[in-house]
C-alpha cells in the first residue's frame, strides 16, 4: 500500500513540468542552504593549514595556499590546551556520570504515588526552571560556600535539572507496573528494583539524556568564566575564548617560539586551535545526533 | 498556617497536630529507600537554586563587602530608582526586546519553512545529509561559532568579504560596524538553531495521514498547493504552541552569542540585560545594582512564562502546558 503510494507519486512527479521545476528549486535551495554551513567550516580548515599568513580581502581560495602542520604544532605543543582538554574530559565524564544517577533516582521517587508530598516536591524541581536567584546572588552565594576555583562548582550547580527530571520521571511513570513485580515478589525494595529492572528498561532515554548531559559539559563555559581564577583549572572552552576570541595568547603561551608563531599567522593558529579542541563533537556527532532526536520525539509527546 | 496558629493559641489541639507530624515523618519512614534517592536532588537544589533566591534581597540593600548579604542595611527601592533613570539602562533594555523580537520575528519561520522543504524531498538519502548538516553547528557552543565567525566574517582575511569584494563591493566590518552588527546577530543565531528546529515539525508531520495527499492529488492539486493546504494546516498547532512558548523568550536576547561576539564598538546596539548585568556586577562589581537589574529582568521572565504557559493551555488543552 504504501509502496504503491510512493510510486503514484514518483510518476505524478515525472509527469508534471510544475513538480519538475519545483524539485529543482528545492534541492537548489538547500545545497545551497547546506553549503552556508559547509563552507565556513571549509574554509577554517584550509586556514588551519595554510603556510603563507597574510591573508587580504582581494584574496580567495578554498585550498591552502602553501600545505603545513606548523599550525597545528603550535597548538600541540601548548600545554594549556592540553591541561584544558583534561579539565574539560574530566567535568564531562563526572558531571555526566553524577548527573544521570542523581536525576535518574529522584525521577524514580517522584513517579512513585506512594512518595509522600509528591506534588510538592515536584513543584520544588519545577519552579526552578522558572525562576532563579540571578547571577550576582549565584555567584555571592557560591563566593561564600568558598566554592570558588573549586571544580565542584561545574558540576553541582547543575546537577539536577528539572527538565530532564521530568523526561525520565514521565518515562518512568508509563512503564507497566508488572516488570517491577518480579523483584518485589522475591523481597527487593525500591533501590534493588530501580537498578535491577527500571535502570536495565530505560537505557534508550537514560542514554538520551547522557548525550545531552554530556555535550552540555563539553560546551559550557560561563561556569568556569565567572567561578575558575585558576588559569590549570580552565576548561577548554575558557582556553578557546581567551586564545580565538580576546586573541590573548601571550597569558596563556609558554614560549618565546609559540608566540612568535602565533605572531606570524595569527588566523591560521587561531583557525587550527578551533579544529583541534572540537574534534571530538565534529567526529562523534554524526553518529550521536538520531539519540538527540529521539529524546526530543519523546519530549515533546509527553512534555 | 491554621494549624499552627491553633496549636498557639490552644493547648488542647497541640495533640492532634503532633500526630501529624508523627504521620509525616512515619510516612517519609515508610519510603526511606525512595527519600534517600531523593535526596542529593534536593539537596544540590535547595543549595543552588532556591539558597541564592535569599540573595536577592541584596537588590533592596546597599551590598558592602564585609557585611555580607545579611548585614549589609535595607535601601528600600533606591537600587531600582538608580536603575530605572540611568539612561544606558533604557539603551540596554530596548536592546534587549528589539534583538529579541527581531529573533522572533526572522528566526521563528526559519525552521518552519526548512522542514516544509525538507518534507519535500523525495530522495531519502539527500534528505538526511541536509539534515545531519543541519545539525552541524547546533552541537558546538557559542564560543567555537563565535571564533569561526569572527573569522569568516573578518574585513580582510574572512570568506564572506572576500566573496563581497570578487563581486565589486566593499569590506564590510560585520562584528564592529553597528549598522551591521543586529542583523549579523540574528542571521547567525538562525543559521546554528535552524536545522535542529525542523526536528519538532518533521515529527508532526509524518503524522498526516497520506490519504489527504492522495485525494489532493485526485483533485488535481500540485505540490506547493498540497503544501499550503495540507502539510501546513495540519502543523498548525504544533506551530502555534511552538510561537507562544518562543515569545515566552522576548526578554532573553541570547546572552552566549552576545557575549562572545559583541565589542564596545557595537555596545550601543548589543549591550542586552545579561550582558549589562554581568559588566556591572562581575567586572565593575556593583552587586546590589545589577542584583537589582537581574530581579527586574527575572520578574518579567517569569510573567512572561506563566502568561505563555497559561496561553498554550488555552489552545490546546491542559496536556501540553509545562506544568
Amino acid at each position: 500500500m504504501v509502496l504503491r503510494q510512493k510510486k503514484d507519486r514518483r510518476t505524478h512527479i515525472r509527469k508534471s513540468p510544475g513538480s519538475r521545476a519545483f524539485d529543482i528549486c528545492n534541492y537548489l535551495m538547500l545545497t545551497l542552504f547546506c553549503l552556508t554551513i559547509l563552507l565556513p567550516f571549509w574554509y577554517l580548515l584550509v586556514l588551519s593549514f595554510d603556510k603563507f599568513g597574510n591573508v587580504t580581502a582581494q584574496d580567495f581560495f578554498l585550498w591552502p595556499r602553501e600545505f603545513t602542520l606548523d599550525n597545528y604544532k603550535a597548538v600541540v605543543e601548548n600545554p594549556y590546551i592540553w591541561q584544558g582538554y583534561g579539565n574539560t574530559i574530566l567535568r564531562t565524564v563526572a558531571g555526566t556520570f553524577l548527573s544521570l544517577i542523581c536525576t535518574a533516582m529522584a525521577a524514580y521517587a517522584l513517579s512513585k504515588d506512594s512518595f509522600p508530598n509528591r506534588k510538592f516536591w515536584s513543584f520544588f524541581v519545577v519552579f526552578t526552571m522558572f525562576f532563579s536567584g540571578g547571577l550576582i546572588p549565584t555567584y555571592l552565594w557560591i563566593r561564600d560556600l568558598g566554592l570558588l576555583d573549586n571544580r565542584l562548582v561545574l558540576i553541582l550547580p547543575g546537577l539536577v535539572g528539572a527538565y530532564n527530571l521530568v523526561l525520565i520521571r514521565n518515562f518512568f511513570k508509563q512503564m507497566p507496573p508488572e516488570l517491577e513485580e518480579s523483584a518485589r515478589i522475591d523481597g527487593a525494595g525500591d533501590f534493588r528494583a530501580f537498578v535491577s529492572i527500571v535502570l536495565p528498561v530505560s537505557k534508550p532515554i537514560l542514554a538520551t539524556v547522557a548525550l545531552w548531559l554530556a555535550v552540555g559539559h563539553w560546551n559550557a563555559w560561563f561556569d568556569c568564566l565567572v567561578y575558575i581564577r585558576d588559569t590549570r583549572k580552565y576548561v577548554l572552552q575558557i582556553i578557546l575564548q581567551r586564545i580565538v576570541i580576546e586573541g590573548t595568547i601571550q597569558n596563556i603561551s609558554t614560549t618565546e617560539q609559540m608566540t612568535q608563531e602565533f605572531n606570524a599567522r595569527p588566523e591560521m593558529v587561531k583557525a587550527a586551535c578551533i579544529y583541534f579542541t572540537t574534534l571530538p563533537i565534529l567526529c562523534a556527532y554524526p553518529f550521536l545526533q538520531k539519540y538527540f532526536v529521539k529524546g526530543i520525539y519523546v519530549g515533546s509527546l509527553k512534555g | 498556617m491554621e494549624k499552627a496558629a491553633d496549636a498557639r493559641g490552644a493547648p488542647i489541639h497541640s495533640k492532634k497536630r503532633e500526630n501529624g507530624l508523627v504521620r509525616t515523618v512515619k510516612a517519609y519512614g515508610r519510603q526511606y529507600q525512595l527519600v534517600l534517592m531523593f535526596l542529593p536532588a534536593v539537596i544540590t537544589i535547595a543549595l543552588f537554586s532556591y539558597a541564592p533566591m535569599y540573595g536577592l534581597t541584596i537588590a533592596f540593600k546597599d551590598y558592602a563587602l564585609l557585611e555580607g548579604i545579611h548585614g549589609s542595611p535595607w535601601v528600600g527601592l533606591e537600587n531600582f530608582r538608580k536603575l530605572l533613570t540611568a539612561p544606558s539602562f533604557a539603551e540596554v533594555f530596548r536592546n534587549t526586546v528589539t534583538i529579541s523580537f527581531l529573533r522572533i520575528l526572522f528566526g521563528f519561520p526559519a525552521p518552519v519553512l526548512l522542514a516544509l522543504l525538507l518534507n519535500e524531498v523525495g530522495n531519502v538519502r539527500f534528505k538526511k545529509m541536509v539534515q545531519t548538516i543541519s545539525y552541524l553547528p547546533h552541537f558546538l557552543s557559542w564560543v567555537v561559532l563565535a571564533g569561526i565567525l569572527i573569522q569568516i566574517l573578518s574585513p580582510s582575511s574572512g570568506l564572506v568579504n572576500q566573496i563581497i569584494v570578487m563581486f565589486g563591493g566593499t569590506p564590510i566590518y560585520f562584528v564592529a560596524d553597528p549598522r551591521y552588527f543586529v542583523p549579523m546577530l540574528i542571521v547567525t543565531g538562525i543559521w546554528k538553531e535552524v536545522g535542529w528546529g525542523t526536528i519538532v515539525y518533521l515529527a508532526a508531520i509524518t503524522s498526516i495521514s497520506p490519504e489527504l495527499y492522495e485525494a489532493a492529488t485526485i483533485d488535481g492539486a500540485g505540490r506547493f498547493q498540497k503544501m499550503l493546504h495540507i502539510t501546513l494546516p495540519a502543523i498548525r498547532p504544533v506551530v502555534s504552541i511552538m510561537f507562544i512558548l518562543n515569545s515566552g523568550n522576548l526578554i532573553n536576547a541570547g546572552f552566549d552569542q552576545i557575549y562572545n561576539l559583541y565589542n564596545p564598538a557595537v555596545y550601543k546596539v548589543a549591550d542586552i540585560l545579561d550582558t549589562y548585568v554581568y559588566r556591572r556586577g562581575l567586572i565593575d562589581m556593583k552587586y546590589s545594582f545589577s542584583a537589582a537589574a537581574g530581579l527586574f529582568k527575572n520578574v518579567i521572565s517569569f510573567a512572561l512564562v506563566l502568561t505563555t504557559n497559561g496561553l498554550v493551555k488555552a489552545i490546546s488543552g491542559k496536556e501540553n502546558g509545562i506544568w
